[in-house]
């Protein structure tokens, strides 16, 4: 079945996107824990919780095959657009100044110091570094899982090139860790939250609309004008936001 | 346990952090449904006042976070 570019080249661009972001937060964690409390246990934490989220993949999407596709696009298509016009909204706001931007390295020493904290751990076997490294690969790879099933569900053909997206995210965000050993703080999420958050929200919004029968015009090309429409409304809203913000603030008060 | 209960939180933040922006979502998603069900209009109009509306969420909530932050 050919569906089209539109589908499979933003399908790939959005999942590594998004599963870039939560990549980076996973690694900044595992890394602090390793890098604290020893590898071993932070490695096998981590992989451990790949294999167990690898398991629920599997089960999800045999169990979304039997789903009447309409039903899969509304279910899908609304959470995706909850979760991609959050994601826009909070990527505006950061932009515009209103919050402040996601740190890397800060989260970095937080991690370090709270794992100091819980006491000496360079035995042979680490509970509490597993445990941290596999929790947060548990709930950072369940947002990949969800974003690449929300993006990959709404049409016949779209799951594999999501999960590609994915897993190039996975396989570039460890490249990285094996060679810098630290953590990506010159990544700029916000910029890919922003653009994500535009992509989602294109994908979410055409999806319910196939969901409840809407007739795009265009068909499949709409998305790519969704993507432009949304793009722009977001681009016009930051400037708007800082002036709004800017009016009354004394510039000490704002970070 | 505890760690079943921090991703389920986790995945409700992943769609709620402002619960009026969602809640306005949801509402808009419902309106659109009874549109397409009581009033003869065509599909393709649906679907552009459908983005309109939810275009209009955003930005209003984005205009009211700013307001807010004055």
């Amino acid at each position: 079945m050919d569906i089209g570019w539109a589908h499979t080249g933003t399908s790939i661009v959005a999942s590594f996107l998004a599963s870039l972001v939560e990549c980076v937060e996973a690694l900044t964690v595992i890394l602090a824990v390793g890098s604290v409390r020893g590898w071993r246990s932070a490695l096998v934490g981590a992989a451990t919780a790949i294999a167990v989220l690898l398991i629920i993949v599997t089960a999800l999407g045999t169990a979304l095959t039997r789903i009447p596709l309409p039903i899969i696009q509304f279910v899908v298509g609304t959470l995706l657009l909850l979760f991609g016009l959050r994601w826009l909204r909070k990527a505006i706001l950061r932009s515009a100044g209103l919050i402040p931007l996601h740190d890397e390295e800060a989260a970095f020493a937080k991690n370090s110091e709270a794992m100091r904290n819980l006491g000496t751990g360079r035995t042979a076997w680490d509970k509490i570094a597993f445990a941290a490294a596999f929790n947060i690969t548990m709930l950072e790879g369940t947002e990949v899982v969800f974003i690449v099933i929300a993006i990959g569900a709404g049409r016949t053909g779209t799951l594999f090139p999501a999960s590609l997206g994915a897993v190039a995210a996975l396989l570039t965000v460890i490249a990285f860790g094996l060679i810098l050993h630290r953590p990506l703080a010159r990544v700029p999420e916000n910029t890919l939250k922003f653009i994500v958050g535009v992509l989602l929200s294109a994908f979410g919004t055409f999806w319910v609309g196939e969901g409840m029968h809407l007739a795009w015009p265009a068909d499949d090309w709409s998305i790519l004008a969704l993507i432009a429409a949304y793009l722009a409304i977001a681009l016009v809203m930051v400037p708007l936001c800082r002036s709004q913000s800017k009016s009354s603030a004394p510039i000490g008060e704002r970070s | 346990m505890k760690w079943i209960k921090t991703i389920l939180r986790e995945i409700y933040g992943l769609f709620v952090d402002d619960g009026a922006f969602a809640l306005a979502i949801l509402i808009w998603l419902g309106l659109i449904g009874w549109i397409i069900s009581r009033l003869d209009l065509s599909p393709a109009i649906v679907a552009l006042i459908f983005f309109a509306g939810l275009a209009l969420i955003l930005i209003e909530s984005t205009a009211r976070y700013a307001r807010r932050k004055r």
